[in-house]
């Protein structure tokens, strides 16, 4: 292991390290643009110079090896002056239009020119102009701002997989653009975003509405798919102004997808800011105190087993164990949060969860995805898939639609004939998952939400089994959720009690007539004209399928808007946090509910968020293990029997639009339309 | 203001295809790489594409060029935008390279532009009205020693003044094809009065020293 100085400190580093990377190690700080520690090098912005003894002239310490016995410095009167030249360089052609730069105030250009530049320039002659380039809904473009750090371009190619971007051009002519300025169609784009160093690509929806340091920052836990990424809320007021990624190695990298950065606006139309009542047929506004009057009426008389609840796929876990216990106390065995009617057997944990995590994909060698697209699903799942493909370590299956990865595999099969031969060893992939060390299947909800999902599910624990996915400190049974609340709901047993009905049992029973009153905890994915002639309650936070079919409507807080509890596809537990304030009369779902248990006289056991919490503790106590992975034992779950031909298909039709606040952003509706206008081009990364 | 000129759309053919003969040509070209590189092989095809469509690669050579070699064509972009051989729009049917780099600057590659703007009346990055002549600036195309120079297709035309070259574009205007090389009436890069050394030099003797 090379051992070198920096600044008279003795470090001693990996092989493969850059002399940055050292620094760094080192406690020195080396600004740079074009550097990023998850891209590849390209060496080109040359801000990263420092000095090495005995070479003839300053290194770029980004693309350097470090190696042994090297000395570094970097803070001499060379390093100094280099940073100068080269900061004067960057600014030749850059506008000084900071005031009104979007980036203004959260910078590299401006915190380093401050830093490190000379204050002054000697360059008297007019500045490059560039045209904007068209990239789509997502992304603004001033491109006269570019400094052509190419981090944009790499990120595209290297971590989205779709390489779509690019730099024509050469020298002083050299301009990023799409391939004849088409809207970018990668599902991550909003990240060249974060990563442009200066003000060249910045946020089209959030253009000129607020400037960073007005914003109130609050760390949370993004809602719009399943994976449970890290977000930071910049709000002004009351108004969410943007939705921003946060580091989290484990969870999202330092990625986002678009649907979770962009479907904000969302937030702010279609919103149920106050209660409402049917009277006559027509949804009226009302009080709190007339909407708990009226479900008081609504569930008067009514046994528990006349009385149902669903969980949609924005509710919270705190909401999910108040209803909960709602129920029990009114009697009611009917619940579930299944919305899809996935068949998923909630008695075993390790059945439902994505058990290597996600940071396991990096290790996994042999890959099958059943019935899932996991660039639909769970965008940033996906490039973690390819953040491992293009290591070359893996053998990826699919069996189910043959969608545009952003990575080569192998098509097996359309369904679960070939999931059977897999399960049975007669097929070749099954030869690849034994012969692997760290294998993995990823189960999409697509293959188990049908009628034989329960033997589904059964043929998939078959091939764990049979094919050593789960083994000592290793198990590679992983269901890839596709609702925020799924796996929290699952937790803390949202599902049918003795004797109850599952979502397809309840519709059909509210269409007999023999469930009176059902409870929707903003379940809009269910078909709601199927609820037949029962007394709707509908919690939510927007005027969606399921509050418009309501009897009563009582007005929730988005995801934004409450302290919450959410559970990734992996089982991990994070802390959402209230950036904002719910609109009009909403309220904190959690509060609703035990607002209503008070009404209906059967007043639940909780007087705070506190308590709450330590009810849901008691409940299913690795709820207490807070962004830690609990692991589940490996059990029995499924039910075998026979599978039909049918093929899979993914549970996710539109990435964009997949939950009443994506439904509800004028940006997600863009972007699916543009999505739908053109069928997914290939992304070159593959075949 | 940009560097790179793409033709508008209303220039560009909606379709490419390479002929039989670029195809053959670009199937050898494809074969000198070893399986799974096949993109190395994106400037030859570019080459081959301008060559057959008339001195200009269109867009839809572009995609067809990334189709046949498996990349995205925002790559192939880059590649036919960063070198200036490629034309990315539409050039006269003759088209005028001059070089203006030092060295051919220095032996009077000015009166080569002026006879260019005398005779054809266009400048440095223009075209004729007929379409027949484009003219532009390049760099050095490393014929220094016979400065000063400018290319016509695939030929140098060497040693140039203002009335040979004159002769030269007036000759094409006429459809004739002037001889390249050299228009002082050198060899090659020998010596303008004649050789100066070697000049006792039989090539069919038999080399002093050798064994027959």
């Amino acid at each position: 292991m090379p051992t070198l100085t920096i600044d008279g400190i003795q470090v001693t580093v990996e092989p493969g390290t850059t002399v940055l990377q050292a620094c760094e190690l080192a406690g020195k700080e080396i600004p740079r643009f074009c550097y990023h520690e998850r891209l590849t090098i390209a060496g080109n912005c040359r801000m990263c110079l420092v000095e090495q003894e005995k070479a003839p002239k300053p290194i770029a310490s980004c693309a350097m090896p470090a190696a042994d016995n090297m000395v570094i410095h970097t803070d001499s009167p060379m390093v100094k002056k280099a940073r100068e030249g080269v900061m004067e360089f960057l600014l030749i052609n850059h506008p000084l239009d900071c005031p009104i730069c979007d980036q203004g105030g959260e910078c590299d250009l401006q915190d380093q020119s401050v830093g490190y530049g000379k204050g002054s320039s000697r360059y008297d002659e007019n500045k490059r102009a560039v045209k904007d380039k068209y990239m789509g809904p997502l992304v603004e473009t001033v491109m006269t701002r570019c400094i052509h750090c190419t981090r944009c371009v790499r990120f595209i190619t290297e971590v989205a997989g779709v390489p779509e971007l690019g730099a024509i051009g050469r020298g002083e002519d050299m301009q990023i653009t799409t391939y004849l300025e088409q809207a970018m169609t990668s599902e991550l784009s909003g990240n060249v975003i974060d990563l442009c160093p200066v003000g060249a690509l910045t946020s089209k929806p959030y253009a000129f509405t607020a400037r960073s340091w007005e914003l109130r920052k609050t760390e949370s836990i993004d809602a719009m798919d399943a994976v449970g990424a890290n977000i930071r809320v910049d709000v002004r007021g009351r108004e969410v102004m943007r939705v921003l990624p946060r580091l989290n190695e484990d969870v999202n990298e330092e990625w986002l997808s678009d649907k979770s950065r962009f479907a904000y606006d969302g937030l702010k139309t279609d919103r149920l800011d106050r209660a409402y009542v049917r009277r006559n047929g027509k949804l009226q506004e009302a009080t709190w105190a007339e909407a708990f009057a009226a479900v008081a009426t609504g569930l008067k008389g009514l046994a528990g087993s006349q009385i149902a609840a669903i969980a949609g796929d924005l509710a919270c876990a705190e909401s999910v164990i108040a209803l909960k216990d709602l129920m029990e106390k009114l009697g009611s065995p009917n619940l579930d949060c299944r919305q899809d009617g996935a068949r998923i057997d909630p008695s075993n944990r390790a059945g439902y969860i994505f058990n290597s995590g996600i940071a396991g994909i990096d290790e996994a060698d042999a890959i099958l995805i059943i019935g899932s697209n996991p660039r639909r699903e769970a965008a940033l799942i996906n490039a973690r898939i390819r953040k491992r493909y293009i290591t070359g370590k893996v053998k990826i299956g699919l069996i189910g639609e043959q969608a545009q990865l952003t990575y080569k595999y192998d098509y097996l099969g359309a369904g679960p004939a070939t999931l059977k031969d897999i399960a049975e060893g007669r097929h070749a992939f099954a030869e690849i998952l034994k012969g692997a060390q760290k294998p993995m299947l990823i189960l999409g909800q697509g293959a188990i939400a049908r009628a034989d999902g329960a033997a589904v599910l059964a043929l998939a624990k078959q091939v764990a089994d049979a094919c050593g996915l789960v083994k000592d400190g290793w198990n590679g049974f992983n269901m890839l959720h596709t609702a925020a609340s799924r796996v929290g709901a699952l937790d803390l047993g949202f599902v049918p009690g003795q004797g109850g009905k599952d979502v397809a049992g309840i519709l059909a029973a509210a269409q007999a007539g023999e469930v009176k009153a059902v409870y929707l905890l903003g379940a809009d994915e269910i078909d709601t004209s199927k609820l037949g002639s029962a007394f709707v309650i509908y919690q939510g936070s927007h005027g969606a399928a399921g509050a418009r079919r309501a009897d009563v409507i009582l007005p929730g807080a988005a995801y934004t808007e409450k302290d919450a509890t959410w559970v990734n596809t992996e089982g991990r537990v994070q802390l959402g946090r209230r950036a904002a304030a719910p609109p009009g009369e909403a309220r904190e779902d959690w509060a609703i509910i035990r607002a209503l248990s008070d009404a209906l006289g059967q007043t639940l056991p909780y007087d705070n968020l506190g308590m709450l919490r330590r009810r849901m503790l008691q409940a299913a106590p690795h709820f207490g293990a807070v962004d830690k992975l609990t692991p589940a034992a490996w059990g029995n779950f499924g039910t075998a029997g026979a599978v039909s031909d049918a093929p899979f298909v993914s549970a996710v039709a539109d990435f964009y639009l997949t939950n009443p606040i994506a439904r509800a952003s004028a940006t997600m509706a863009e972007c699916s339309a543009l999505a739908r206008g053109a069928a997914m081009p290939k992304t070159g990364t593959h075949d | 203001m940009s560097g790179v000129h793409i033709a508008p759309p209303e220039l560009q053919p909606a379709s490419f295809e390479f002929t039989p003969e670029s195809m053959a040509l670009a199937k050898k070209h494809i074969a000198k790489y070893p399986e799974g590189r096949q993109q190395s092989a994106v400037m030859p095809l570019l080459d081959i594409a301008q060559r057959q469509h008339d001195n200009w690669v269109p867009q839809a050579a572009i995609r067809y060029i990334a189709e046949l070699l498996g990349m995205p064509a925002i790559r192939v972009l880059e590649v036919a935008s960063f070198y200036t051989m490629y034309n990315l729009a539409p050039v006269g049917t003759h088209f005028v390279q001059v070089c203006t780099t030092t060295p051919c600057w220095l032996r009077g590659s000015d009166k080569v532009l002026s006879a260019c703007r005398k005779h054809l009346g266009v400048g440095p990055g223009e075209t004729t009205p007929d379409g027949k002549f484009t003219v532009i600036e390049v760099e050095c195309l490393g014929a220094c020693v016979n400065a000063p120079m400018l290319q016509l297709g695939d030929d140098f035309y060497e040693d140039l003044d203002e009335e040979s070259t004159g002769r030269i574009l007036e000759a094409l205007k006429r459809g004739e094809t002037p001889r390249p090389g050299p228009q002082n009436g050198r060899l090659s890069s020998e010596p303008k009065g004649g050789a100066t050394t070697l000049t006792t030099f039989n090539p069919a003797a038999p080399a002093a020293g050798s064994d027959d």
